[in-house]
């Protein structure tokens, strides 16, 4: 991997940006895609909307028009797609897990609900931050049982020892997210937020490595998807594509005594077969399957028992979408912890720019 | 004031047929408050359950014809009135929803005996339902839920809370024959709760949730706006949050605002960081629950009016719970989305108690939110 | 036209021969070409969406009163708000005169497994595809949809070896696993990863009406499409008629959510099963098993059509079930009744015992019943009575 993608990965990942907080990552990832695209927009829900080469104007069509603010939106030229194009919409989610605050004590602890799939032995030890820059830690009431930890014993400490002290650098409602810097782990990446901020990397790497395509592409950059695929699902309302492709992370079966599934760290891009958000487009995976082999690139098919991805939205938009899903193996997801392969992420950006530059036919 | 309200004694009383229908002849407004009381009243002692909104339904059409304001009712039963300028494109369209269902019963099945068997309509604790008086459908049959008499029980019986699928209404017919006279598979099942002043500013009655929401927003469609603005009382909530689903797909809003009787438990034995709201501390302003993360720019411009305008508000302090708002600002291709409750402790059950002016102080912090309401402005 | 008997037959064919193909959701293309072979001749345009939802349309013939839309004409597009009206006047805008455009849903999909992972010696782990109860796998044959067809059985570890506490749990499932029977690395060959499995027999016949078998939830609700389309293709009938076998019901009613936005009906009615009476279940939740389909009733349903299936079954003595449903139908009615700006629906239900088994038992004659209790539905609806329908206050 080039030193160039391992350190926009590292400043993805490093980015806040909570459910619903996602204002200073989605300022990042507009700033790296802006050079590769030719419009940028934000949508009522603020997911970033990014296009390529798009051929028509005022794509969606009725309300969807009105709902995005106005910004570039279709002022694509119609360098690509003259025949048989598709409307691609790509999409890597930009929030991630973490926390809200929903009282300040006396003392000036903090009290909180969570955002996503964060459980309270993951978060022992950790340090959390809020947009503002405020560091908290994790603390929790005297237990009898280490079973007893709930998240309404827990409180995070930013370090304010009145409530007044507190309230000027945090308010109930304000986010806060894991902290956490990158490391390298032989050809492996470990940092917070790999979920989906290595999505993200994905999408911006084959936005700049994307040579000629006859797609007109989406590159959307989603909110809200740790708290029910809520970004995705508008975002494709409002474009109505063609295909949509989710790259999202998966988890993996290959470390001691881990739960039956085929997915390996290293072993190559992982096309999804199924979650329990969707069942892929059948076509439309063996059409990312013919382009991997194609090209020699790895690839293992891949069926997640539980969560879900973008493209579980995507698909049931409108009349029907069909929709897939390239992930990037990651172990330990949902800790601060989440581990990548470098090759794996390669082997993603490869096939995602193959896949666009051929016809995704099937 | 209402008439049942000074005559606490008959409370407990199983029909109450006279009290929906009843003649304006109360005493006209007096004190602070018998306005929104007299309302709340009517409204609360509607039947409503999911599915089966119709006089609540009625009462609301009654009243926005009395203000003479448009609506039009759509496929599912949604009431959608329309309060703004002549151009519906003009600004930002608001939705405001307040649901008109509440929890309750459905009767399943009509035994030999007489007794009806039920299932519950929306979350309901199966341990609030035993020893209550209930009214059986259209003809407001009066019925009961019994129990077992504690002297016939084992001790070890009482560890084990009574479930729903074991317990019936009794509405004291005979057999299978003479109930089938009265009720039918079908009919809804709702709690005999009479609404009940407790002093001045306190109320006791059912469905609070969300009858409360609705005495807002028709408080809220009295005024016009400058910018197009969108009263929707909502069917289904409770089951799923599905006539706004499909109200919000009709209207394509800007912004979406559940009005709401929302969790409240400043109660004994709650700590004060589990406690959502506090009743009597005004308005809830939520910021996140299991449906929505409100908007940032929305929840910030409530604050900023309530502030300018004097009105207490709360935010809201948990994240549980969901409401409208989670479809209305998922519909077409999005909308902000925002929260204002009246805290209702005890929802989901029997009754419920709420504070008059939390009411009051709701509807004015809506009114000049929607006032603030520029064109030009976006969430 | 085929004589009564001739029809009542081909209604039985038609659910013996579904039944018997395979179509575990998301994998639903061998069913459906079956089903399409069977109502191409007796519809005026047949498509498969994006999704794979079959949707046969059959137009409103002329001389049953109203004149036919165009083909393809659905109600305007809802861009903006709908229009307002005054205070009281209720909807009057919404259907109008002309014929309605009726959408009938029944899912093809079934229940299933999948291949998860192959295993040393060609064994195969397997995920579930819809709610399966793992108690019932056990000892399942089983068709594995590789390369080839392939049938297994669901193994386990015979009672000798296992210790007593162990036998008196359920099997989990990574306690399970399909032989195929075959040498690895054929197996490897011929299976991979996310190949769909379909669990159990096809249909038999058991005595007098009933038939029993894999898939009867819901292709005993596609045979009833089917014997309402046989009946319909003898009538004048008023309304544009979209039948549609859905996709992906029993992974959360998917086929029923786009393929509503697409058809954008006026009116929707689902055909799904029902639980019949057995050992062990409540009465009020279960239906009987032969006396007729169920006319479901609930926030679900809207009260205009229910009213009309009823009147219609009681006026043509069609025997039938009035059942409450208090919530969440589980049904492709869910997603329908909040398709777009909302949509009036309506649910039928066919008794079934045994529900999410591999030996599922339905009434051939429940279906029947079904199917003509639809078509007349069709000839019975009024534009005018559903535009002019007023919420009960």
């Amino acid at each position: 991997m080039k030193e160039e993608t391992r350190e926009l990965i590292r400043n993805l990942t490093e980015a806040f940006g909570p459910s619903g907080q996602e204002e200073q990552v989605r300022e990042l990832i507009a700033s790296l895609m802006r050079p590769h695209v030719d419009g940028v927009r934000t949508d009522a829900l603020g997911n970033l909307i990014c296009t390529r080469g798009a051929r028509r104007v005022g794509t969606a069509g009725g309300p969807a028009a009105t709902a995005g603010r106005p910004g570039a939106a279709g002022t694509a030229t119609a360098e690509a797609g003259a025949g048989g194009g598709k409307k691609v919409m790509l999409a890597a989610h930009m929030d991630e897990i973490g926390i809200i605050v929903t009282h300040i004590d006396d003392k000036g602890f903090l009290r909180f609900g969570t955002i996503g799939g964060v459980m309270p032995h993951r978060c022992l030890g950790q340090r959390v931050v809020f947009a503002n820059g405020t560091v908290g830690v994790f603390g929790h009431e005297k237990l009898d049982d280490p079973k007893d930890l709930k998240f309404e014993r827990m409180f995070v400490d930013i370090g304010a020892s009145s409530r007044a002290e507190a309230e000027e650098k945090v308010r109930i409602g304000d986010a806060a997210a894991f902290t956490r810097p990158l490391e390298r782990a032989g050809n492996r990446l470990v940092a917070k937020a790999m979920d989906d901020r290595i999505g993200c990397a994905v999408l911006v790497e084959v936005a700049r490595r994307l040579g000629t395509s006859p797609h007109e592409v989406y590159f959307v950059f989603t909110v809200q998807e740790e708290v029910g695929l809520r970004g995705a699902r508008t975002a494709a309302f409002g474009l109505a594509p063609d295909v949509a492709i989710a790259v999202d992370i998966t988890l993996t079966g290959d470390t001691p005594k881990a739960e039956t599934m085929e997915v390996s760290l290293g072993k190559g891009a992982a096309i999804k077969v199924k979650d329990a958000s969707l069942i892929c487009h059948p076509g439309l995976r063996r059409s990312l399957e013919e382009t991997a082999r194609a090209h020699g690139i790895a690839y293992q098919l891949e069926i997640l028992e539980r969560g879900g991805t973008d493209a579980g939205a995507m698909q049931l938009t409108r009349e029907g979408v069909p929709a897939g899903v390239i992930s990037v193996p990651c172990r330990y997801a949902h800790t601060p912890s989440e581990m990548v392969d470098e090759g794996d992420v390669e082997a993603c950006i490869e096939l995602l720019v193959k896949a666009l530059e051929g016809p995704l036919e099937w | 004031m209402t008439a049942h309200a000074q005559d606490p004694g008959r409370e407990t009383h199983p029909g109450w047929e006279a009290s929906a229908n009843r003649e304006t002849s109360a005493p006209p407004a007096r004190g602070p408050y018998d306005e929104e009381a007299e309302l709340l009243g009517q409204l609360s002692e509607a039947a409503g359950i999911s599915g089966w909104e119709g006089e609540v339904r009625g009462i609301i059409r009654g009243q926005l014809e009395k203000m003479g304001v448009c609506y039009r009712t759509d496929h599912l039963g949604n009431i959608i009135a329309y309060r703004g300028p002549d151009d519906e494109h003009a600004g930002l369209r608001v939705m405001l929803a307040a649901h008109m269902d509440e929890v309750g019963l459905v009767v399943s099945g009509i035994d030999k005996s007489g007794l009806l068997r039920f299932r519950k309509v929306g979350g309901i604790d199966d341990r609030v339902l035993v020893s209550k008086s209930v009214l059986v459908g259209k003809n407001r049959v009066p019925g009961v839920i019994g129990a077992k008499p504690i002297h016939l029980q084992q001790p070890k019986e009482q560890e084990n809370p009574f479930r729903a699928e074991e317990l019936f209404v009794d509405i004291g017919a005979r057999n299978k024959e003479e109930a089938e006279k009265v009720a039918k598979v079908g009919d809804p099942i709702v709690f005999a709760t009479r609404f009940t002043r407790l002093d001045e500013r306190r109320a006791r009655g059912k469905a609070f949730d969300d009858r409360a929401g609705c005495l807002v927003l028709l408080g809220a469609l009295q005024e016009k706006y400058r910018v197009p603005v969108y009263g929707v009382f909502t069917v289904q909530e409770e089951v799923g949050l599905r006539g706004a689903q499909v109200a919000a797909y009709a209207i394509a809003p800007g912004l979406g605002l559940a009005l709401e009787g929302t969790v409240c438990s400043d109660t004994p034995g709650s700590e004060e960081h589990l406690q959502a709201t506090r009743m009597g501390a005004g308005p809830a302003i939520s910021v996140m629950d299991a449906a929505t993360i409100h908007n940032r720019r929305v929840i910030e411009r409530l604050v900023e009016v309530a502030g300018k305008a004097g009105i207490p508000y709360q935010l809201r302090r948990t994240t549980s719970g969901g409401n409208d708002a989670g479809r209305i600002h998922l519909a077409r291709a999005g909308a902000a989305a925002g929260g204002l409750s009246v805290p209702c402790r005890y929802i989901h059950s029997p009754a419920s108690v709420l504070d008059l002016e939390d009411v009051v102080n709701t509807r004015r912090l809506l009114v000049e939110f929607l006032h603030s309401l520029e064109e030009g402005w976006t969430p | 036209m085929l004589g009564r008997e001739g029809m009542d037959l081909e209604v039985k064919e038609f659910l013996e021969k579904v039944t018997a193909a395979s179509g575990v959701s998301g994998f639903e293309g061998t069913v459906a070409s079956l089903i399409r072979e069977a109502w191409a001749p007796l519809a005026d345009e047949i498509r498969t969406d994006t999704m794979g939802s079959l949707i046969a349309r059959r137009a409103a013939r002329a001389d049953g009163g109203l004149a036919p839309r165009p083909a393809g004409a659905g109600p305007a597009a809802a861009d903006g708000p709908a229009g307002t009206q005054v205070a009281g006047e209720g909807w009057r805008e919404a259907g109008g005169r002309g014929p309605l455009r009726v959408m009938m849903a029944a899912h093809m999909d079934e229940i299933g497994l999948m291949v998860s992972k192959i295993e040393e010696g060609g064994f195969l782990r397997f995920t579930t595809v819809g709610g399966f109860d793992r108690r019932v796998l056990p000892a399942q044959e089983v068709l594995v949809h590789g390369r080839e067809d392939l049938p297994g059985v669901i193994g386990v570890k015979p009672p000798h070896l296992l210790p007593r506490e162990e036998a008196e749990k359920p099997y989990k499932m990574e306690d399970m696993y399909i032989d195929v029977g075959l040498e690895e690395t054929r197996v490897r060959d011929l299976v991979r990863v996310g190949d769909p499995i379909t669990v159990g027999y096809g249909c038999r016949s058991l005595q007098g009406e009933l038939v029993a078998g894999k898939g009867m939830d819901d292709r005993a609700g596609v045979a009833t499409l089917h014997a309402c389309l046989q009946e319909l293709a003898r009538l004048q009938h008023p309304h544009d008629v979209f039948l549609v076998a859905t996709v992906q019901e029993e992974v959360g009613l998917k086929g029923a959510v786009t393929s509503a936005y697409g058809i954008a009906p006026d009116v929707g009615v689902a055909v799904d099963v029902e639980f019949a009476e057995q050992p062990g279940l409540p009465e009020d939740l279960t239906v009987e098993l032969d006396k007729g389909p169920v006319i479901a009733v609930g926030p679900n349903i809207h009260p205009y059509v229910f009213s009309v299936l009823e009147k219609v079954a009681k006026e043509e003595g069609i025997p039938h079930q009035v059942r409450v449903v208090p919530g969440r139908s589980g049904t492709d009615a869910w997603a329908i009744q909040v398709t777009r700006e909302g949509i009036p629906t309506g649910l039928i239900g066919i008794p079934l015992r045994y529900m999410h088994t591999s030996v599922e038992v339905a009434s051939v004659a429940d279906i029947k019943r079904a199917g003509r209790l639809l078509a007349r539905f069709v000839m019975a609806l009024d534009a005018e009575a559903l535009a002019c329908w007023r919420w009960e206050a």
